[in-house]
């Protein structure tokens, strides 16, 4: 009954040339030297049937912003193209099996460090225009207004920086694990650069004024079909590395990602479902309106929370922190009943976004009641990764990475106690509209997130870059301290003006009239409004210094043996 | 039990089949009947489709992020109902592709903006928020009221609104320039076609004040007057509507 069969977390750290001969299974992706590889081709055949097709929408359109992006895709396919004529004829696309792809993985941490810190800044600049709309609007730049950068901060953070962090801790740790090559040879540096294009898009986009207004889904119906295509290629690889796998059981962390994954893509399609005006023009309008819009809206975003924020994020967990604190996962059967859980009850969860609205009453209540519910696989998941340091929290004295890890899973389960909590009609009543939610999320983001991803971010590049060790431990002291301190001085200054706004907008007078006007409550709100631009400000500052120390980290003379670039099956424990 | 799950993890596919099916019936459940229950598909006396400039001026209003400091819901709570005015129905947002009810108010709710200011006020509001409400956090809109309103694919979008079931006539299609130009100026002769198609308490008015041209500003301050506005509550009757 005890047989034991949870997957090692060490699964596939071993080296990976060792487990089988030279040559063996070199079949279908690999190179015969002097020939191009089959999927290279393919990626060129395409990408160049995409550059004609953008040029054609270029030429043609009409309307000046879809003319723009028309540009931009043409710009990038033709870049895209000249890049895999030299990759192809240099043969530097060839992809050796008996070696980890690492390269996208590579490029993946420097997308996401920079990302990271465009969307801290944005956020840096919105939250001071709303301490100080009178220095930092400018009457004749449209484009710099909170409107349009609001969605450039969330889309930055979410799913750039997080975006991209999920994509190279995946294509890491499904390598790792599965002990295999990446599926289809080129193809995952299709799925990094068009996700980095359908950056681009989104971000330009909503400077420029293209947007759908659906929050956390707002690029209009080509950025989505573009994103829809990256993102079956995403999954193609990601199964297609599954099923190389040398290992039997697939490890829990790749639960997580599948999960992620699939539904993503799932929610994506089913959210942006709408009408173009026309082939040539930027604008859609939803196929649904009204309340059905609102809901289907709403599962989607709060599922972007569920499957992009949490799901993703967790299996960063289930990796990283075993990896680091150097002891298996904490449950095997724990694992299972949060996955399965977590996965069904999320899906629930979104009406509560619509307490009070015109969405029928039952619809509320079985999004609260399942709010209510996730608490427990959420927590079950925290104490999964918590109760891992069993034996090993000494680690948090010494390790700053993994006390960040730790700090992150705390933080983790104090938005998920949070989130429950403002479901609830009677709380919410008074915390929906609010800043009490930018502070949820935040605390989410920031906290859960961040944390979690700079410490994969820590623990990834001395691997990759076969180093022995950080470029310097005290600065990620310092980075943990002072980003920690602006989460805390960010939510606590939320929940105060949350709470004080919510409360004012339902105070009375003795006399029984409402006794603020709407902009006291917006006056009211200036102090806190400082404090959470200095929180931010400080998070935005950590970043800098990871992203200097990881910086120095990638230059420090490799030790002997390890030779960047060399086969990664080398790499060791750390 | 717990050897069953090895299944799952041995399989690639039969855990992707499985994440599917579980991941779906919440959603299932939750959103399928919405487009067939009374309540949320009922159809309310008064409502009807945005006149081309109206949409126009929703259009700038989705570009601009309005929604992301204003809501468009008002919930059935006593303050609310007080500072805003009657909640919000379903029906009061069947024809928005996509629905502006917003999740912050980061500013007041805008449901029921509609002839609560003047059109004046609207625009020195837009141009410069501190200089009628010295507080605001608002971020200033001068440009549009400098910038033409480009209006050449309007009857594209009317069309687009048609095949998603709003119920415009092919006649408001046909017209859909013509009325977008007459709701703007307040001596065009095609107000009398305007109202005829849109009811006669269809705004026509030079909303942004400057007469020379057909402006961004003039199309949402048309778009904030009519909201609403549509539905009479002396004559609702919420009992009839119970959700």
């Amino acid at each position: 009954m005890m047989k034991i069969k949870a997957p090692r977390v060490d699964a596939g750290d071993s080296t990976m040339s060792s487990t089988h001969a030279p040559g063996g299974e070199m079949t279908k992706t690999a190179a015969k030297p002097g020939g191009a590889p089959l999927d290279a081709v393919l990626l060129y055949v395409f990408v160049g049937v995409l550059a004609l097709g953008a040029l054609l929408a270029t030429a043609f359109t009409q309307d000046p912003l879809f003319r723009f992006h028309g540009y931009v895709f043409l710009g990038a396919f033709v870049a895209a193209f000249a890049a895999l004529t030299i990759g192809i004829t240099s043969g530097s696309l060839n992809s050796p099996q008996d070696q980890y792809a690492d390269g996208v993985v590579r490029a993946g941490v420097i997308a996401t460090m920079f990302w990271g810190v465009v969307g801290f800044l944005v956020g840096v600049v919105i939250a001071a225009q709303l301490s100080f709309p009178n220095q930092l609007y400018f009457p004749d730049i449209g484009w710099l207004n909170f409107g349009r950068l609001r969605p450039l901060h969330t889309s930055a953070v979410i799913f750039a920086f997080g975006g991209n962090a999920l994509l190279c801790t995946s294509f890491y740790v499904v390598q790792r694990t599965c002990r295999a090559r990446l599926a289809g040879g080129a193809w995952p540096w299709f799925v990094f650069w068009g996700y980095q294009l359908f950056i681009v898009l989104a971000a330009t986009g909503y400077l420029a004024g293209i947007t759908q207004s659906r929050e956390y889904a707002e690029p209009e119906w080509y950025i989505d079909l573009w994103l829809t295509i990256v993102w079956v290629a995403y999954l193609l690889v990601f199964i297609g590395t599954l099923w190389k796998r040398k290992e039997p059981h697939i490890y829990v962390a790749n639960w997580f990602y599948l999960a992620f994954i699939v539904t993503i893509a799932m929610l994506h399609i089913v959210n942006n479902l709408a009408l173009p005006v026309g082939l040539l023009n930027h604008r859609s309008y939803s196929l649904f309106s009204g309340v059905q819009d609102a809901l289907t809206q709403w599962w989607y975003g709060h599922n972007a929370v569920g499957f992009f924020l949490t799901a993703g994020f967790l299996a960063m967990m289930y990796y990283f922190v075993p990896k680091r604190a150097e002891r298996p996962v904490y449950s095997y059967r724990l694992s299972i009943v949060h996955f399965w859980a977590l996965i069904f009850i999320y899906i629930w969860a979104g009406p509560h976004h619509l307490h009070y609205t015109a969405l029928p009453q039952w619809a509320q209540t079985l999004g609260m009641t399942f709010s209510v519910m996730l608490w427990m696989p959420s927590w079950g998941g925290m104490i999964n990764g918590l109760m891992t340091l069993s034996g090993a929290w000494d680690k948090l004295r010494t390790d700053p990475v993994i006390r960040m890890m730790v700090v992150s899973v705390a933080f983790y389960g104090m938005s998920t106690f949070e989130g429950p909590l403002m479901s609830i009609r009677a709380v919410n009543s008074l915390s929906h509209y609010t800043d009490w939610t930018i502070g949820h999320v935040h605390s989410g983001a920031l906290g859960w997130v961040g944390f979690i991803s700079f410490g994969a971010m820590y623990c990834l590049v001395p691997w990759l870059w076969k180093k022995d060790r950080l470029y310097s431990n005290r600065l990620v002291e310092w980075h943990f301290w002072i980003a920690t301190t602006g989460i805390l001085l960010y939510i606590s200054a939320m929940w105060v003006s949350g709470i004080m706004e919510g409360l004012m907008w339902r105070e009375y007078t003795p006399q029984g009239f409402l006794a603020n006007s709407f902009v006291e409550t917006v006056a009211a709100k200036h102090v806190e409004n400082i404090i959470r631009t200095i929180g931010g400000l400080m998070f935005l500052v950590g970043g800098l210094i990871m992203s200097y120390n990881l910086w120095r980290t990638v230059r420090l003379p490799s030790p002997d043996g390890a030779v960047e670039g060399s086969a990664p099956a080398l790499v060791a424990a750390e | 039990m717990w050897k069953h799950h090895g299944k799952l993890e041995r399989h690639s596919l039969l855990l992707v089949i499985g994440i599917l099916l579980v991941v779906s019936i919440g959603g299932l459940v939750e959103i399928a009947p919405l487009f067939y229950l009374e309540s949320t598909i009922e159809k309310v006396k008064g409502m009807r489709p945005y006149t081309p400039l109206e949409l126009a001026g929703r259009d700038i209003y989705i570009r601009e992020g309005c929604y992301l400091c204003h809501s468009q819901m008002i919930r059935p709570l006593r303050d609310e109902v007080e500072r805003y005015g009657h909640y919000s129905l379903a029906a009061e947002s069947m024809y928005d592709h996509p629905f502006q009810w917003g999740s912050k108010r980061t500013g007041p709710d805008l449901a029921r903006v509609g002839g609560k200011y003047s059109d004046a006020w609207h625009r020195d509001h837009l141009i410069n928020p501190r200089s009628v409400v010295p507080e605001s956090v608002m971020p200033p809109y001068k440009f549009l009221a400098e910038k033409e309103l480009d209006y050449r694919d309007i009857k594209a979008k009317v069309s687009t609104m048609t095949k998603l079931g709003v119920p415009y006539t092919q006649e408001m299609i046909d017209s859909a320039q013509a009325d977008l130009e007459a709701q703007a100026d307040p001596f065009s002769a095609g107000g009398t076609g305007l109202k005829a198609r849109y009811g006669e308490a269809t705004l026509q008015r030079d909303f942004d004040g400057d007469p020379e041209k057909v402006s961004e500003m003039d199309a949402l301050i048309a778009y904030l007057q009519m909201l609403g506005t549509l539905v009479d509550f002396k004559t609702y009757k919420a009992e009839e509507n119970l959700r």
